[in-house]
């Protein structure tokens, strides 16, 4: 199976050898390229914003709060002032009427409490890890030195840890306001309909952990002034975004400030922010009139990255008989931590149109409730709210199918939307526009061997095996390609969707790209180079991508939500198609045809009918020259354009999990994973599947091994990489990839986005896998991460309940940790939910 | 301040250290070495991986105090000019990267893990890399470059002899 897909892989990659400088008849889209970016990756010649040292350059380092919620009572900074190295220390109260508030862009209600938010501590803290003071000093050890000299005393306040105790009357607020952040509601049908006298209903409460998104590298800024203007280097994914963000905030004029995001290693929504640090790095440049470098250390970074996910879910599902949906309830809490950043309150409402899945249903009805807890703010974290609506809906299609006695993929099928039923306007009011859900289903299952591995699974449980097989299903679409910026504003987003592209074609017939999508890993610059080579007819070698610089691109939305290509991606071709209309204008002047007579094939303008033509090249230098052009006909074929489409991409696929469960340790293996998605048309099949595999990864981490714990004081017990576990090569199997491809109707290059799919569609897989396998023995659910002490101890307490013993020791330990104290959340949230959102 | 002497990719040093400065940060601020990234703080991320006298060193865990007389090879020194090693090109050529931040960990960790298995099964190269941590790949095509780079290793070995 694995050989198979491999041979087919193989084949399509392209030695680089056979394809560089040779002209591109052959298409470039859809090709297998090795990626451009890689020859400065592989030997280390890379621009980390922590390589960037100025002349001149300060370290500095910040203090943090050890309390979840305190009153600061006094601030003594003089003893570290005096200490080697150091320039400056500096409070919150220093930059008091200076430092401004760190900004929320998504005001999701008109209830919505927005709290000031300055990016150091002034009176109050309000998480463990808050900045409430910074050194800068001439190396970064002198400046870690100096915290320790810093004196501040607190007055502790009591924490707000848990979302269903904040909003219980007489709770400790975060804020004056209280602790409920929002509340939103919306539906599709007759909910109370759907439900009344329905044959089956379904309800499950699933805790969507805490999340450290955990890009390889640390967040990083440089800040530097010549007094007059302010560069900000910053390992972000959002440099157009920031630098208005900044004006704003800082009130450094715009003009006055360049941002750059130099190579940054990796995001994950983690980079889409603006940062504490990166506004005190800008008034710290600006008050000391030297450059400032801060590198997060891992520590500081658990702390202070915002966190993902965080929520707690109620959904039920209301069915007939033979499996047919009715409708679909969902009820959440959200933790938004201490503030609400750059998008934390709009995270949970991108997943509101997604727990209806790729289902049809007579009724939706989806309400959540944001509340405040002393813990770091959530945010964007790969896939956004829609892991989190995903994983609800279809661990709770596996539930209905044990329910009816039914194959869970047959449930599916009796509820997809199919294929020829595209366009399909889903209850929850998008528009699918196409999909193919039959196809990805079934090549997912013929190279899984689901048949085999269901009569493995009754052998393994006849036997009583103390591993059991389990399997697991999840078919997923998700709304990507945040785009079309008028549904982003009636979802009071505070930016557009739309994506900007400039081609500027050289003397010399190069091609320079301009994107305002900014990169950290997807492979911009190859994709676009590819899209150009075709569109223009030049080498792939002859293209260059330039982005991530606002004095280079000096306009974009950036890049997340699997929007780059969707988006960005096809703003290049337009402004491809651009160039290539004024180069046929210039073409029909030079060869004295009409333009009508021109047609253009692989980089050249010929009068049809005719041998005569020139390059695109010639005429690039043509207009160098200007000897003789068009009247009224400026020098340069450049062009810009943007592109803001009608509707968002809805990518789709099937991922199927064979886990192995050791039901006497608890230790749970994946024994395969099979992947079919489906991205629409694909411009490099290689970084597509990499993106896959990456995706797939993650989610797995969210099922296995991930979680930020804090105790019940509100400190993080999940500091390290030794403490939060990401997945290693050891913990992983090789992941079977295939896709099918329905391309996008609502893109010229039918393009739907791929970055998030793997972790979307994995979760849910895993978990169904695992409790598949514990099902014989009692087990209904299992809180993620499912981590062998959780399977140890719901298999515990399975065991326990089925004999009868469950007032025994381990068991009654084992429901308090695992088991009930889910189902505890569950009734306790459930309450809480209909008294914050109706 | 102790005064060490150390060869970073065949160049020596001679350098007046702090005792409680790490060699990656000698590497990264001090010689301007910094095709060595770090992760972490614990050592459990490996992207600061390097060979210390051939044999792969977190360069987070070590002092640079005792690199002092030792020969250190990065990333930056791989190349023999522009033709890259076996591994920095079976790692292009698998799409083993996507950030690219673990990369030049997960090439040098490669290298010593080839050098004592030379035809390493897809379990020993992921029991093999389980220090380096990867947040984009998921790892199967860095397994992939792994496998082959130790073959093109093999191969070059072969014709060098």
């Amino acid at each position: 199976m694995t050989e198979q897909l491999d041979a087919g892989l193989v084949g399509e990659r392209i030695a680089e050898s056979d394809q560089l400088g040779r002209p591109s008849a052959a298409h470039e889209v859809g090709r297998a390229r090795p990626r451009k970016e890689d020859a400065r990756l592989v030997t280390g010649r890379t621009m980390w914003t922590d390589n960037i040292q100025l002349p001149g350059m300060m370290y500095v380092a910040f203090l943090r709060s050890p309390m979840a919620h305190a009153r600061i009572t006094r601030v003594d900074t003089s003893a570290a002032r005096s200490q080697p190295g150091v320039v400056a220390v500096y409070s919150g109260q220093d930059f008091a009427g200076e430092q401004g508030s760190l900004p929320c862009a998504w005001p999701v209600s008109d209830d919505v409490v927005i709290p000031d938010h300055p990016p150091m501590a002034v009176d109050e803290v309000r998480y463990v890890g808050e900045a409430v003071a910074c050194v800068v000093a001439t190396d970064r050890y002198k400046a870690a030195d100096a915290l320790d000299a810093i004196e501040i005393d607190y007055e502790p306040l009591e924490p707000v840890l848990d979302m269903t105790e904040a909003l219980t009357e007489g709770s400790p607020k975060v804020h004056e306001a209280g602790n409920q952040a929002f509340t939103w509601k919306f539906a599709g049908g007759d909910i109370e309909e759907a439900f009344r006298d329905a044959p089956v209903v379904v309800e499950r409460t699933y805790v969507q952990q805490r999340l450290i998104p955990t890009a390889m590298e640390p967040r990083a800024v440089v800040a530097t002034t010549d007094g007059e203007t302010f560069t900000l280097y910053s390992a972000t994914q959002i440099p157009h975004v920031l630098r208005v963000m900044l004006a704003l905030t800082t009130g450094i004029p715009e003009h006055r400030l360049r941002v750059v995001a130099p190579d940054v290693g990796g995001g994950f929504g983690s980079k889409l922010q603006v940062t504490a640090e990166e506004v005190l790095a800008l008034l710290l440049t600006r008050r000391l009139g030297r450059p400032v470098k801060w590198t997060e250390s891992r520590s500081e970074g658990n702390l202070t990255v915002h966190h993902g996910r965080d929520q707690l879910q109620r959904i039920s599902v209301a069915a007939d008989r033979d499996g047919r949906l009715r409708g679909v309830r969902a009820d959440l809490l959200a933790d938004m931590g201490a503030y609400l950043m750059l998008v934390t309150p709009g995270v949970p409402l991108l997943g509101a149109f997604m727990y209806n899945g790729i289902y049809k249903m007579d009724a939706y009805d989806f309400r959540c409730t944001g509340v405040f807890t002393t813990k770091m703010p959530t945010d964007a974290y790969r896939g956004a709210g829609r892991p989190e609506a995903t994983f609800a809906i279809e661990r709770t299609m596996d539930e209905l199918a044990h329910e009816l006695g039914m194959d869970p993929v047959e449930l599916r099928r009796r509820n997809w939307i199919a294929h020829g039923e595209f366009p399909y306007t889903t209850i929850a009011g998008l528009t699918y526009d196409s999909g193919n859900y039959e196809a990805a289903t079934d090549r997912a299952l013929a190279l899984f061997g689901y048949e085999e591995l269901r009569a493995e699974q009754a052998d393994r449980r006849e036997r009583r095996d103390p591993v059991q097989l389990g399997i697991g299903v999840s078919t997923f679409t998700e709304m990507c390609g945040l785009a079309p910026s008028r549904v982003l504003g009636s979802l009071s987003y505070g930016a557009g969707g739309w994506e900007h592209a400039s081609v500027r074609m050289l003397p010399t017939g190069k091609v320079e790209v301009v994107t305002g999508t900014s990169p950290h890993g997807q492979g911009h610059e190859t994709a676009w180079s590819q899209i150009v080579a075709d569109a223009l007819g030049v080498p792939f070698a002859d293209v260059s991508v330039l982005h991530g610089d606002t004095s280079v691109s000096h306009k974009g939305m950036d890049t997340y939500g699997s929007r780059s290509l969707v988006v960005g991606g096809v703003a290049v071709l337009a402004a491809c198609e651009k160039v290539r209309e004024r180069a046929r204008n210039l073409a029909a002047h030079m060869l004295e045809a009409s333009v009508e007579d021109i047609e253009f094939a692989d980089g050249s303008f010929r009068v049809r009918g005719t041998g005569s033509g020139r390059t695109i090249q010639e005429l690039a230098l043509a207009t160098f020259a200007a000897h003789d052009l068009p009247d009224g006909f400026e020098p340069g074929l450049d062009a810009d354009a943007t592109f803001d489409p009608d509707n968002f991409s809805f990518p789709h696929g099937t991922h199927l999990c064979a886990i192995e469960v050791d039901t006497e340790t608890g230790q749970a293996r994946i024994r395969s994973y099979v992947a079919v998605d489906d991205v629409g048309s694909v411009v490099n099949p290689l970084i597509v599947e990499g993106q896959v595999h990456g995706g797939i990864a993650q989610g797995v981490g969210q099922a296995l091994f991930e979680e930020a714990v804090y105790d019940g004081e509100g400190n993080m017990l999940t500091t390290t990489m030794a403490d939060y576990l990401i997945p290693s090569a050891a913990d992983l199997p090789d992941f079977v990839t295939d896709r099918t491809e329905t391309p996008a109707t609502t893109n010229p290059l039918g393009v739907k986005g791929v970055g998030e799919a793997g972790t979307i569609a994995s979760t849910p897989a895993v978990v169904n896998a695992v409790v598949d396998a514990l099902r014989p023995l009692g087990v209904r659910d299992v809180r993620m991460p499912c981590t062998p002490e959780r399977l140890w101890r719901a298999v515990t307490e399975a065991r326990a309940a089925q004999t009868g013993s469950a007032q025994t020791g381990s068991a009654q330990t084992g429901s308090a940790q695992a088991g009930s104290t889910q189902t505890g959340a569950a009734q306790a949230g459930s309450t809480q939910i209909t008294g914050g959102a109706r | 301040m102790p005064r060490i002497t150390v060869t970073v990719d065949g160049v020596e040093y001679e350098e007046e250290v702090e005792p409680r400065l790490l060699l990656v940060h000698l590497l990264r601020d001090r010689l301007g070495k910094t095709g060595t990234p770090i992760g972490c703080d614990t050592s459990n991320c490996g992207a600061c991986t390097v060979l210390l006298d051939g044999r792969s060193a977190k360069s987070c865990s070590v002092l640079a105090v005792q690199a002092d007389g030792s020969d250190v090879v990065t990333v930056e020194g791989l190349a023999r000019g522009e033709e890259w090693h076996p591994m920095q090109r079976a790692f292009h050529e698998e799409h083993a990267l996507q950030c690219g931040y673990c990369t030049p960990g997960m090439i040098m960790a490669a290298i010593d893990l080839v050098r004592d298995d030379p035809d390493p099964s897809e379990q020993a190269v992921r029991e093999g890399l389980e220090g380096n941590l990867c947040r984009c790949t998921g790892y199967c095509n860095i397994v992939r470059a792994v496998r082959r780079g130790a073959r093109e290793m093999a191969r070059q070995e072969a014709r060098t002899a």
